[in-house]
């Protein structure tokens, strides 16, 4: 990590220098848009720290990264959904689980949203949730450790979109089905019998309120539509969720054109207090179905996979009032709740306006059955019954709306490449802002909460062409960071990041780093394969299997000479880090495997598994500079042929017996 | 760190290229607000020194402290250092106790920033075993229990 970032640095200084000099005074274009004080403003002196940490999804990087506001500094890629060879998540046989499903070993996925752990409706600290958009799963990221912790497949879903949004007080987790799907036993039919064979899911994942372990509370059936973004009520609305959704056509080709047809799709409004309690009464059915459950643990050091065979179906046919429809204007993609809970805001990609809902009037409207029809047996609500208004001519195609605490909303606008402020109540368009280039999603610090912290909005771009020093056909993304607290947002800094970043929440930082762990303890560690202290050092033969468990600390491995392994071995190097000093990893590596390294934290065990192929002596050596002798932290592995007769022998320097005989076979 | 240091030079100077080149077109450059003012500083953790008169020694040994000092020397320490006189990574034991006082083996092991910062004795060592003691978590009991172990195997009874 630490050469990264001290590229980031390098590369936002380089981009800093070039602003400057090809700036000149050129009163038009891109880097007019930048006031003189933007550089102090961004500026975070060696030292010292940033305001807030930023979570950023990293798109079909697969990952999540974290970066510091308002410098723009990257500190740490968290691998979630990808496997990552430098940290060996996916490669160490701890961490193999963690990316199992019911298909099997998936490598890699793609991670769109954030969401954040609130409490009481804001920011509590404790974990973030990212979706897997192409084999269905929600993953769940300790903010102790910065390191996945938990992640849950999702059965009847097929992209993985509209997710992961979060209730007031982390009750649930959601996760929408983009791609409705056939469901039940029967999955063999013709696509284009799409009206009749495929249905949409929306799940709720409930979230252990200390443990924050996720089990899939229950999933509710619906027309098969696609769902896109969701946000949970707060305060009043709190019992409720809203979901956008698109191609209410029920199209299943050429959708570019073919879910274009109405002029308004929906926002699904659930009554997830209601569905609760229609599930403990009993009114859903249980369904055959195979999903992976995956679990790190933090004593063992290790991940286990289960596979789950059955999910708690609600259908609102046999659950009355407990989902709602709401006509929104052309495909509603972003679908925002503003902090009082009271406004929901619908945007129609496709649409000339902002529509903004009114839960009171949503309330009434149930209340008084002001229906206009039904959608597969679903009530409609009227249009103008639940809408607080409209904004008039915001920009083109509005995607996203992120809030502060004073009553402004920030809507992205893809097709027009700009952040349009406007008044919630008032409906007023106050300010906009040029992003360079089409902006997707935005965040606000705390901007989906009920107590944001402002100060600043981030665009995170799906273009970037000319925005930094030309790489070749493929670019860094791109993302900008502007200034809020006045009444004119000011761009401030642009800083590149991995994959396509998608949704993004940034947190105070002091939230965070007070818990921030700096070691395993080694008295803690449970892992069956630990080391624990050098007396334990040892290698030992099960059948073809050679276990050698390993301790490393400043500067040697042992054991470090190791003989006896013949060709058709298994070799599992069990590397356990004695060290109990923050930020002294071991890594650890063997010529020739086809596999990655290991990258060992203080005081934990991780195994990486080796099949020799040829006869002969093998390097290995620690790979993250630990110390003044980190080029002296070495060994040798000796293969011999099949039939050998090496007796397996293994030695620390000088002062360890030649060989032990008890490990002999 | 060098690097760090060249990068916000560059942001700075380029901050105030911006300015210099646009002049009156561009808004005046107040005091810069101190967003950092807002943020703190990790401490570094260290122990709390001990001083001379934080510890007593007792005769006989207490075989129960004995018996756990030597259980975190082998989680802990045994890989660095032998029992013996002979150095590993760091210096054998084998009569640490009298060459050195207690407070100093115990501020050694709990405090080993302090005394690479400031111990002329540690310093030495620094530069005969070219590694840094680690800091390996180690309480102000348990190193007291580790020095325990350290006079037993010094032959104290």
């Amino acid at each position: 990590m630490k050469h990264l970032f001290s590229k980031s640095m390098l590369a936002l200084s380089l981009i800093a220098v070039g602003f400057a000099f090809m700036q000149g005074c050129k009163p038009k274009g891109a880097q007019s848009a930048v006031g003189g004080d933007a550089a102090a403003k961004v500026y975070v002196a060696p030292g010292k720290y940033d305001e807030f940490y930023n979570f950023v999804s990293g798109g079909f990087s697969g990952q999540m990264s974290v970066y510091g506001l308002p410098s723009g500094r990257l500190f740490r890629v968290i691998p979630v959904f990808s496997v990552d060879p430098e940290k060996g998540w996916g490669y160490s046989e701890e961490t193999k689980p963690m990316l199992n499903t019911s298909h099997g070993f998936v490598p890699w996925d793609d991670l769109h949203h954030i969401a954040l752990s609130v409490t009481d409706g804001a920011h509590d600290g404790r974990w973030a949730f990212g979706n897997a958009n192409n084999t269905p799963r929600i993953a769940r990221i300790d903010m102790k450790t910065f390191r996945t912790a938990e992640i849950i497949e999702i059965p009847n879903s097929a992209g993985n979109h509209s997710s992961p949004f979060i209730t007031e007080n982390s009750e649930y987790v959601v996760a929408g089905t983009r791609f409705s799907v056939p469901i039940g036993d029967n999955q063999d039919v013709p696509i284009n019998t799409y009206k009749q064979n495929f249905k949409g899911t929306v799940s709720f994942i409930g979230v252990d309120k200390t443990s924050g372990k996720m089990n899939i509370s229950f999933q509710i059936l619906t027309p098969g539509i696609n769902f896109d973004l969701a946000r949970a009520g707060k305060g009043r609305s709190a019992g409720w969720f809203f979901f956008s959704c698109y191609n209410s056509e029920k199209a299943n080709t050429l959708l570019e054109v073919n879910a274009s047809q109405k002029d308004k799709d929906f926002i699904m409004a659930v009554n997830w207090k209601k569905a609760e309690e229609y599930a403990k009464a009993g009114k859903g059915v249980k369904k055959a179905v195979k999903y992976a459950h995956n679990t790190y643990d933090d004593a063992t050091h290790s991940a286990t996979s289960t596979i789950e065979n059955e999910v708690l179906v609600l259908d609102p046919k046999d659950c009355p009032d407990m989902v709602y429809f709401m006509p929104c204007p052309k495909s509603p993609h972003g679908c925002d709740t503003d902090p009082t809970g009271e406004y929901i805001v619908g945007s129609g990609k496709l649409a000339a306006v902002i529509p903004v809902f009114s839960f009171a009037k949503i309330e009434a409207a149930i209340a008084a059955k002001n229906y206009d029809g039904e959608y597969d047996g679903i009530p409609v609500l009227k249009y103008d019954a639940v809408l607080h208004g409209e904004v008039q001519k915001p920009g083109l195609g509005p995607l996203h709306t992120e809030f502060d605490g004073n009553g402004n909303a920030y809507t992205s606008f893809f097709v027009s490449s700009e952040i349009v402020k406007w008044n919630i109540k008032d409906l007023k368009v106050l300010d906009r802002v040029p992003t360079y280039y089409s902006i997707g999603h935005l965040c606000v610090p705390g901007g989906p909460t009920k107590k944001p912290h402002g100060k600043y909005v981030i665009a995170y771009n799906k273009i970037t062409k000319d925005r930094y020093l030309p790489t070749g056909p493929e670019l860094t993304q791109s993302a900008q960071l502007y200034s809020i607290d006045g009444d004119k947002m000011k761009l401030l800094l642009d800083f590149p990041t991995i994959g396509e970043p998608h949704y993004a929440e940034a947190i105070p930082a002091d939230l965070i780093m007070k818990n921030s762990q700096k070691i395993f303890k080694i008295e803690e560690n449970k892992n069956p394969f630990a080391a624990l202290g050098d007396n334990n050092a040892r290698v030992e033969r099960k059948g073809n299997e050679i276990h050698v468990y390993m301790t490393s600390i400043r500067s040697h491995f042992t054991p470090d000479n190791i003989e006896g392994v013949k060709l058709g071995d298994v070799v599992y190097f069990h590397v356990t880090n004695l060290e109990q000093d923050w930020d002294v990893p071991h890594g650890f590596a063997v010529k020739g495997a086809n596999n990655a390294e290991l990258l060992i934290m203080p005081g934990e065990t991780q195994t990486l598994k080796w099949v020799p192929e040829k006869v002969g002596v093998y390097p290995m050596y620690c790979t993250d500079f630990c110390s003044a002798l980190h080029q002296e932290m070495q060994g040798y592995i000796r293969v011999s042929p099949a039939g050998s007769n090496v007796p397996l022998t293994f030695s620390t320097g000088k002062t360890e017996p030649a060989a032990t005989p008890g490990a002999q076979q | 760190m060098k690097l760090k240091t060249i990068a916000a030079e560059a942001i700075l100077t380029a901050g105030w290229l911006s300015l210099i080149s646009c002049g009156g077109g561009v808004q005046k450059d107040e005091k810069p607000v101190d967003v950092q003012e807002l943020t703190k500083n990790q401490p570094e953790v260290h122990g709390t020194e001990i001083k001379e008169g934080d510890i007593t020694l007792g005769t006989p040994l207490d075989q129960k402290m004995v018996g756990t000092g030597k259980s975190t020397y082998e989680l802990k320490c045994q890989s660095c250092h032998r029992l013996t006189g002979e150095k590993l990574v760091g210096p054998g034991w084998k009569d640490v106790t009298k060459r050195r006082q207690p407070v100093w083996i115990m501020n050694m092991i709990t405090n080993v920033d302090m005394m690479l910062e400031s111990d002329a004795e540690a310093q030495k060592l620094l530069e005969q075993c070219m590694v840094r003691m680690p800091n390996q978590n180690i309480s102000k009991d348990e190193a007291r229990n580790v020095l325990e172990y350290m006079r037993s195997n010094d032959g104290e009874k």
